[in-house]
């Protein structure tokens, strides 16, 4: 099976709106996918879709080679799926919760016993072992959720926003493990709103208003991107964002942490460069060109895509 | 001495607070002044929903004390109420109630009237592109609108302080910014605003942050300073340096 996902031309409509529009995607078998895309964009539609718990209203679909309209119990049963708000049983204890969805998973119990060691120490919670569910903190509560869909190894892991809350060093860690249980075999489709995780996926596929804009891997999207960014850090740095974003050349002007990126078209960028350090030569700002990350990427189709329905409007 | 009360919009003094033998939070001492974007910081369990919740009077401390805008947090709850704003964590917002619905609970709660909620609300949401008039369910509501929602609800009392517990877990960079350009103005139009996120560049646009670790206070003070002290280029590896 050279596909463990093909969906083919999906249409979904909930009353008179639509959540997917002609949608359609292949992801490799063995490989981590990424989703991203903004609110609405048809994620949690999509990934509801392939795991059989909504019927495909129109088009085709494969998941596990399996077909979506007549197989979808066979594949229910071989993937595993993590609801973006997931319900932990908040009546059991930690380790009650890890055990109880072992069995629900037909876990050996061999298995479980390596596997439990692991998901501790990504989620720290083996010193919470005895505590209820329903009294751990929000991120760790997400923390249980995600260790109970990993307890088992399906070929196919479907997680909607699995780092929901969860901080950065579980977060980063969740990703090492990720990428563990890949090779151990599993496919992976995840979506997320951090584009750093969306960097470390070995395809992202971006979704807006239920269409698929981009397909490809992170180098590839990243280098067939005709825009260029400079980093600009200054003292001042909010004005000099009402001072600069309005500078001809520059398309958009965007504050990552303690810095500004600026994106200018690849072909004039050095000179709107020149330009612009020559206008402020006095501001006592340090401009440097950087390699351009997915979140610069994104904000730059989301920005073109508002422009295009004002244009529709 | 300058009087400390006209400046510090929090001001906590050990606080602390224990579930059983675990303690959540130990000896918080802070000061936070009017007008100040302040972050909390910290892996999941450190403590800073429990810090923000005491600080709110909606759990009350095992021991030590705090003052929030002007009202002790142990004995006059009612006085803090009317002065804060709290948005927890995933929003609690009714699902089952529209959108409209929502803001009357809420002006009831805060004891607003409903005309006046009503109009706060309308121009916060036609701002942020959400029609007061739409008939559909909360629940129906994409995330980023719920977030929008939820801070409407916590301000339409006009508190002077606001406190927001994850208000972008979940939401995309676009909508994060948006967000965090609705922050700057209120913090711009003297509201003092006190938030959690494990978004570390957000971390960047508080004036100080504390992070906490086990309950305890392992760093605080402006983004800049930490990082110089701890020879690191941002907040990200800040908190990989100081957390793991």
């Amino acid at each position: 099976m050279q596909d463990i996902i093909l969906v083919q031309n999906l249409n979904h409509t909930y009353g008179e709106k639509p959540a997917l529009k002609d949608f359609s995607l292949s992801v490799a078998t063995g490989e981590l996918h990424g989703l991203i895309g903004p609110d609405s964009a048809g994620k949690t539609t999509l990934m509801r879709i392939l795991c059989g718990l909504l019927p495909i209203q129109t088009g085709e679909g494969e998941v596990l080679g399996l077909n979506l309209k007549t197989d979808y119990k066979a594949i229910r049963a071989q993937l595993g799926y993590m609801p973006q708000r997931f319900s932990l049983y908040q009546d059991l204890s930690v380790q009650e919760n890890l055990m109880f969805f072992a069995r629900l998973f037909s876990v050996p119990a061999s298995e479980r016993d390596k596997r439990m060691p692991e998901l501790y120490a990504f989620s720290r919670l083996d010193a919470f072992k005895t505590r209820k569910a329903g009294a751990l903190s929000g991120g760790m509560k997400q923390k249980l959720a995600l260790s109970c869909a990993l307890i088992h190894r399906p070929e196919l892991l479907i997680l909607d926003e699995p780092t929901y809350g969860v901080d950065p060093v579980s977060r980063q860690e969740f990703w090492q493990m990720l990428k563990s249980i890949q090779k151990e075999g599993t496919s992976i489709l995840v979506s997320t709103p951090y584009m750093e995780e969306a960097e470390l996926c070995d395809k992202v596929s971006l979704m807006l208003n239920g269409n698929l804009m981009a397909s490809d891997t992170p180098s590839d999207i990243i280098s067939k991107w005709d825009k260029s960014v400079y980093r600009l850090s200054a003292d001042n740095l909010k004005e000099m964002e009402n001072k600069l974003c309005s500078f001809e050349g520059i398309d958009s002007c965007q504050l990552f942490g303690h810095e500004l990126h600026l994106v200018m078209d690849k072909t004039t960028a050095e000179d709107t460069v020149k330009a612009l350090q020559s206008k402020f030569v006095h501001t006592g700002f340090t401009l440097e060109k950087v390699k351009p990350g997915m979140e610069d990427i994104y904000l730059s189709y989301m920005q073109s895509s508002a422009i295009e329905e004002q244009f529709d409007a | 001495m300058p009087d400390k009360k006209l400046q510090a919009m929090v001001q906590t003094i050990d606080l602390t607070k224990r579930f059983g033998k675990f303690t959540a939070v130990n000896n918080l001492n802070l000061s936070i002044n009017k007008g100040e974007i302040f972050g909390f910081l910290g892996a999941n369990g450190a403590g800073k929903t429990t810090a923000i919740r005491m600080l709110c009077g909606l759990l009350k401390p095992t021991s030590g004390k705090a003052i929030v805008a002007d009202c002790d947090i142990m004995t006059e709850s009612e006085c803090l109420k009317q002065r804060i704003g709290y948005m927890s964590q995933r929003f609690a917002l009714y699902e089952d109630l529209t959108v409209r619905e929502n803001v009357l609970f809420y002006s009831g709660i805060y004891q607003v009237k409903q005309e006046q909620a009503l109009a706060t609300a309308e121009t916060m949401l036609t701002e942020m592109g959400i029609d007061l008039k739409d008939k559909a369910l909360t629940k129906s509501l994409p995330l980023g609108y719920k977030q929008r929602l939820a801070l409407t609800c916590s301000l339409l009392h006009n508190p002077q302080l606001l406190f927001l517990d994850e208000p972008t877990s979940g939401v995309d960079p676009q909508a994060r910014r948006a967000f965090w350009n609705v922050i700057n103005k209120l913090a711009d139009a003297g509201k003092t605003v006190i938030v959690t996120t494990h978004f570390m560049d957000e971390a960047e646009y508080c004036h100080r942050v504390l992070v906490m670790q086990n309950g305890e206070t392992i760093a605080l003070g402006r983004p800049g300073e930490l990082k110089t002290q701890n020879k690191v280029d941002n907040m990200q590896q800040l908190f990989l340096k100081l957390v793991s």
